[in-house]
């Protein structure tokens, strides 16, 4: 009873106060945060360049040929036909261009994920200090609720796609991280044992047996991260990121169900098309 | 028999201790304590306990021991997969610890290659392109490498295989290809740790025979991890036998069986499957021959009567097996009056020679009539293999001869 009295008598702790110091102290790195908002926005506007450039038969013949492609060896006609039937459906709901930059959000943000995440994840795998201190930061970004992400990055990089990928990036990234770690910890020590017994150097090591060995842990990651960036869409729109969020954001305003749910299901769409292609990437291939 | 070959590889004082106060424990054991005791006081696992020993250029160097003796650890030390606490690894005379990583690579990629007991084969790679991983670390050109890659899949016998993947394989051609891997290099140095160990028995055989195939052919120092005494004395030409970290005996197979070191390792070789290590040199006895340019019938059954015997082998002056004469057919002779045993003579005689092992042998001569006769390889006949005579070699009898 004491006690609680005694927690109660002090004085609320200024955590928010701390927080908001910490921000504004970061937004005198002004020239920094510009410089990794214009290349965010670079890569952004280059994929968007390209989905803009295309036409929509070709986009759509591209899609199923890429399909077929890595699905070479066991071909699924029905996820074809779905994939087929579904971006026609986009085209005719008239959300062709909010899915290309949707699309293009969620490329962007498993890209630079991708580009981050792995090079971590290895350096867990390898050094005990690194695991130690990157595990508790991995359960932090992917525990805290998205929204609160979306705070800061207004702050440090304005409105608009890249605050959106900021926050995408943070909050889909630690699967890939972990992912990594996870294979390349699970290497068999036989392997390893060889590699080093044939005189292997720590790279060589890296490339042609771990690597490769953990492609399907590290594949299973790349392909949760970007089914976490997709499910960030929605949450990005509020601070102005354009796409099919958008849409589902703006039929909330309106309290419009029919439009909430067009749009919702184009994203249901483009997440299975690219839930399948990233699976199917997953699947150790072998030449015949 | 050691004086006139050279060391190649030269282990002094090498010693393992996994665990936290190594130095207590090193401490400890210099005063003798044994690994138990030293687990028990500082918490730490002697791996190997100050091994010494040499090993000559050109021999098969079996380290036997059962699991926990330290034997795996003692061979990844010879290539420092282990870092040892203590001692030096010499190979042909220049010090492992002293060398630095790169010395070190340069060291594991051309003298001395390793076999693993799981085959260590990676799952990702083709046949060929895991024979060729030595080589394509070294930076070796692709077609310098394929070369080399699939005359080594050749000289352990994978042909046509080159695109499957480890996994469409047996555990025996696993191993063929883990053998070739490490003989794609031209190491001059083997190191095969349990590598027939996951093999079942047939293959584990086929295998030890290739490997001696293979030594014959290629003449590599090889030092072979086992923990089956048979394996041990059939590929070993010389074995060294470790029990809780130390080394407790250092011999050939003959020595080891004729003089154990201590009542561990006579306890050891008391299980040791006798018919793999006798010879049919071993057991063979002198049979009762008879001279063909010599004998005629009644000669030749009178020798028969007088040593008691149903059959008896017929040589000529040069003592070369002809055949065996069957004691009733005699008699008939002598009755006929005939004066030449020639038509009599069985020609089909099952032979084999000194060299072979019992257990090879058993099967045929448990269906066979006539004994397994032993000859040389001018036919000479050296002797005979009886039932009585094996199964009491096989019990752990001397086998005496008789007159």
């Amino acid at each position: 009873m004491n006690s609680l009295l005694l927690l109660g008598a002090i004085a609320k702790l200024p955590l928010a106060d701390w927080i908001d110091n910490f921000v504004d102290w970061l937004v005198q790195f002004t020239g920094f945060f510009n410089a990794v908002t214009n290349f965010i926005g670079a890569i952004n506007n280059a994929f968007q360049w390209v989905f803009d450039a295309l036409p929509i038969w070709l986009f759509i013949v591209l899609v199923l040929a890429l399909t077929y492609f890595v699905n070479r060896d066991k071909q699924n006609w029905g996820l074809l036909i779905f994939e087929f039937l579904g971006l026609l459906l986009i085209w005719n709901l008239n959300y062709w261009r909010d899915m290309t930059q949707t699309l293009t959000l969620v490329l962007t943000s498993s890209l630079i994920a991708l580009v981050i995440g792995i090079p971590l994840g290895i350096l867990m795998a390898k050094s005990h200090i690194a695991e130690v201190i990157l595990k508790p930061i991995l359960d932090f970004m992917q525990t805290m609720p998205a929204f609160v992400y979306l705070i800061p990055a207004v702050a440090l990089f304005g409105i608009g796609m890249v605050p959106g990928i900021v926050a995408s990036v943070i909050f889909a990234m630690p699967p890939t991280v972990r992912m990594t770690n996870m294979g390349i910890r699970e290497v068999p020590d036989e392997l390893i044992e060889a590699a080093d017994s044939f005189g292997s150097t720590e790279w060589q090591k890296l490339f042609k047996v771990e690597l490769p060995i953990a492609k399907t842990s590290l594949m299973a990651g790349v392909n949760q991260s970007m089914m976490l960036s997709l499910s960030m869409v929605v949450i990005a729109s509020m601070i102005g990121a354009m796409g099919l969020g958008t849409e589902v954001y703006f039929a909330v305003g309106r309290n419009d169900a029919g439009n909430g749910f067009a749009a919702g299901l184009a994203i249901v769409i483009l997440a299975i098309i690219l839930d399948r292609l990233t699976q199917s990437l997953t699947r150790t291939r072998r030449k015949n | 028999m050691s004086t006139n070959k050279s060391t190649k590889v030269e282990v002094k004082n090498l010693t393992k201790i996994f665990g936290k106060r190594i130095a207590k424990a090193k401490e400890l054991s210099s005063q003798g304590k044994d690994k138990s005791e030293i687990l028990k006081e500082t918490g730490a696992t002697v791996g190997v306990d100050r091994a010494d020993f040499k090993i000559y250029d050109g021999e098969i160097f079996v380290i036997m021991g059962l699991s926990g003796s330290g034997k795996s650890t003692l061979v990844r030390m010879i290539n420092r997969l282990i870092e040892p606490t203590d001692g030096e690894v010499l190979i042909d005379g220049e010090n492992l610890m002293k060398m630095d990583k790169k010395k070190l690579r340069e060291v594991r990629r051309k003298k001395m290659s390793m076999v693993f007991q799981n085959f260590g084969l990676l799952p990702n790679r083709t046949i060929l392109e895991n024979a060729e991983y030595g080589l394509e670390i070294q930076g070796v050109d692709k077609d310098t490498r394929e070369k080399k890659a699939k005359d080594a899949l050749e000289t352990v016998g994978i042909t046509g295989y080159n695109d499957e993947y480890p996994d469409q394989l047996s555990g025996g051609m696993q191993q063929r290809v883990g053998l070739a891997r490490a003989l794609a290099n031209d190491p001059e140095i083997l190191l095969m740790d349990e590598a027939f160990s996951a093999l079942d028995p047939l293959n584990r055989t086929d295998m030890q025979d290739q490997l001696l195939d293979i030594q014959e052919r290629l003449h590599k120092t090889i030092i072979f991890i086992s923990h089956d005494l048979n394996e041990a004395l059939k590929i070993g030409d010389r074995i060294m036998i470790m029990k809780d970290a130390k080394v407790i005996q250092t011999g050939t197979p003959e020595d080891i069986l004729t003089h154990p070191a201590n009542e561990y390792v006579e306890n050891f070789i008391e299980n040791v499957d006798r018919s793999k290590v006798l010879t049919a040199g071993n057991v063979m006895i002198r049979p009762m021959t008879i001279n063909i340019e010599k004998a005629g019938p009644r000669l030749t059954l009178n020798m028969m009567k007088a040593n008691e015997v149903s059959t008896a082998y017929i040589v000529n002056n040069q003592r070369k097996l002809i055949g065996v004469v069957d004691a009733n057919d005699v008699i008939k002779l002598v009755r006929e009056k005939k004066g030449d045993i020639t038509p009599i003579i069985q020609t089909k005689v099952p032979t084999t020679d000194e060299d072979t092992p019992i257990s090879d042998l058993m099967d045929d001569i448990s269906q066979t009539g006539i004994p397994f006769a032993v000859i040389n390889d001018k036919k000479q006949l050296k002797g005979i293999i009886v039932r009585g005579a094996v199964l009491g070699a096989l019990a752990g009898n001397e086998v005496s001869d008789f007159e």
